[in-house]
């Protein structure tokens, strides 16, 4: 089971990432379950969702304590919550961040999705779009293949941006 | 077709495909995203029916009554206090033998306000004469509404159906799902009590004690058929569809010494505990009870039962484990009150739940010490 928390900001997308990687989870032939955390969710406050992938049905509905990977899609958010909390021995933290950030005993990587989304001018009511520039980071770090994550952003959305985005955020990311 | 999509979604869906030609709702709090979903289907022109908004979920359902008795297929879906303000109306409409499908997404009543899950309000609709199912996952949401339909207008029952699926757990969880053609699988809506819409009439409905009682003895007997209806309906949805379900899904039970039994996803998450106690020498099973009422035939001798209750009826003890105590009173049960209000209840706590029976009485998760 690989379990993974995203932070981000209400109305920035996170459940929709969620959403997306559960897609693409299952296009590759896993199983996936995808959960906004139940709470109450405001424009800009700080919200958390859940995804967790198996080869297995998953059974389990009780959140995730313990995340293999921790998606930080708002850096920001780290100055009032501790992201890496219940984080596994050796996880892995992916920040959306223009500059390398160091977090002790863990694997960080870091990657631009907000430049990369104003690049290629994927920006909704002002705001640019983050969920689906990291499918293509994810993909690069192999938690889903990158043919999955094209196609499921492509059910999802028809504005071929968003695919441009994934595949620049894929050529970006050194893992 | 295979799509991402919550419970809520998925019922929504099922909706659809099961062609209702009324669809009431009242449209806002605690109601959830089915019926905002259903209306959608409905503007685009995907669905064929009629929806129609109300004031009130008393009215939803009071809609619904007035829609079926034309003999036509009638939906809605509610919540928690919107349930409770229904009230009155689930029993008319068991009471008028109607065939109303209504999806109930179970959540806590206040005070305190909260929206999470809990089986309360599903609970105390038990005596209306509803049938009453909870479910576990999506697809079984979304399959199980499909048989609701075929159930409730079965003509030896005709009794209302409420799918009920757990707050936020599962009605906002995406999980996988394939959605199907029912094609004939239920067959077209015969109400024999019909009111003719071409040449209306009514005749007074004052009955007097030499008649009442026969009416409710119908609807009993109507609920003494159910068993076999809901199991033709499961056995040729397996047979169209590829997928089985029970009046109670049995996991490693056949050697078990001790049984969780629950309801909804908790019930799912306990086949996890049970893993991890067979790991440890633990001859544990778990059975999650479908159908409520009517309530199934449970293989209870000679096991401990470890009941989890997500409903508790004051003064008395845990609903689902007072239904099993009552059908059999031999049974050795240890009631677990858990997960009100959406409480954490994780598979590693019903796994202590378990391992630490005291077989004939209660305990309350997070409160006793």
């Amino acid at each position: 089971m690989f379990e993974i928390r995203i932070h981000s900001r209400g109305g920035q997308g996170g459940v929709t990432a969620a959403r997306l990687l559960a897609m693409a989870s299952f296009l590759d032939k896993k199983h996936a379950t995808a959960a906004p955390f139940y709470g109450a969710e405001r424009r800009g406050a700080p919200v958390v969702s859940f995804v967790r992938i198996d080869d297995q049905q998953i059974k389990i509905y009780s959140q995730i304590r313990s995340p293999n990977l921790i998606i930080v899609l708002d850096g920001s958010i780290m100055d009032s919550v501790d992201v890496l909390q219940g984080i596994q021995p050796g996880g892995t933290v992916l920040i959306n961040s223009p500059h390398p950030v160091d977090l002790p005993n863990v694997n960080v990587l870091t990657i631009d999705l907000t430049g990369i989304a104003l690049s290629v001018n994927l920006v909704v009511a002002g705001s640019p779009i983050l969920n689906t520039p990291v499918l293509g980071a994810l993909a690069k770090m192999g938690v889903i293949t990158r043919e999955s994550a094209e196609a499921a952003i492509r059910g999802m959305f028809t504005d071929e941006r968003n695919v441009q985005a994934a595949e620049a955020a894929f050529k970006e990311l050194i893992v | 077709m295979l799509t991402v999509a919550t419970g809520n979604k998925a019922v929504a869906a099922a909706v659809k495909a099961a062609k209702p030609a009324v669809v009431a709702a009242y449209p806002i709090t605690p109601q959830t995203e089915i019926v905002e979903q259903i209306a959608e289907y409905v503007t685009s022109g995907e669905m064929d029916a009629r929806y129609i908004p109300v004031e009130s979920e008393h009215s939803a359902m009071t809609a619904c009554i007035g829609a079926s008795i034309t003999g036509v297929r009638s939906f809605t879906a509610t919540s928690s206090h919107g349930l409770l303000y229904m009230h009155e109306m689930l029993h008319w409409a068991a009471g008028a033998r109607l065939p109303i499908v209504m999806a109930n997404v179970n959540r806590a009543l206040g005070p305190g306000w909260n929206v999470w899950a809990e089986h309360s309000d599903a609970f105390s609709q038990r005596d209306t004469g509803w049938i009453q199912i909870f479910v576990g996952t999506v697809q079984e949401a979304y399959d199980t509404t499909l048989m609701a339909f075929r159930i409730a207008e079965d003509q030896g029952v005709l009794l209302p159906v409420m799918v009920n699926l757990d707050g936020f757990t599962l009605s906002h969880i995406m999980q996988s799902l394939e959605t199907l053609d029912p094609g004939d699988y239920i067959p077209p809506l015969v109400l024999p009590h019909r009111i003719d819409t071409e040449n209306p009439a009514g005749y007074g409905t004052l009955t007097g004690p030499a008649d009442y009682f026969k009416f409710r003895w119908g609807m009993e007997k109507a609920m003494r058929t159910a068993p076999s209806v809901i199991r033709d309906a499961e056995e040729e949805f397996f047979r169209r569809f590829g997928r089985r379900y029970g009046p109670v899904e049995e996991y490693l039970c056949e050697d078990a010494d001790v049984v969780v039994v629950a309801l909804g996803t908790l019930g799912v998450e306990a086949e996890v505990a049970v893993d991890l106690l067979r790991k440890e020498g633990i001859k544990a099973g778990s059975m999650r009870i479908r159908w409520f009422r009517p309530f199934p035939d449970l293989d209870v001798a000679g096991r401990d039962l470890v009941v989890l209750d997500r409903g508790y009826s004051f003064g008395f003890g845990g609903v689902l484990s007072d239904s099993i105590r009552s059908r059999y009173p031999s049974a050795s049960i240890y009631s677990v009150v858990a997960g009100l209000g959406g409480q954490e209840v994780t598979y590693d706590d019903i796994a202590d739940f378990i391992r630490d029976r005291k077989m004939g009485e209660e305990y309350w998760f997070g409160v006793d010490a």
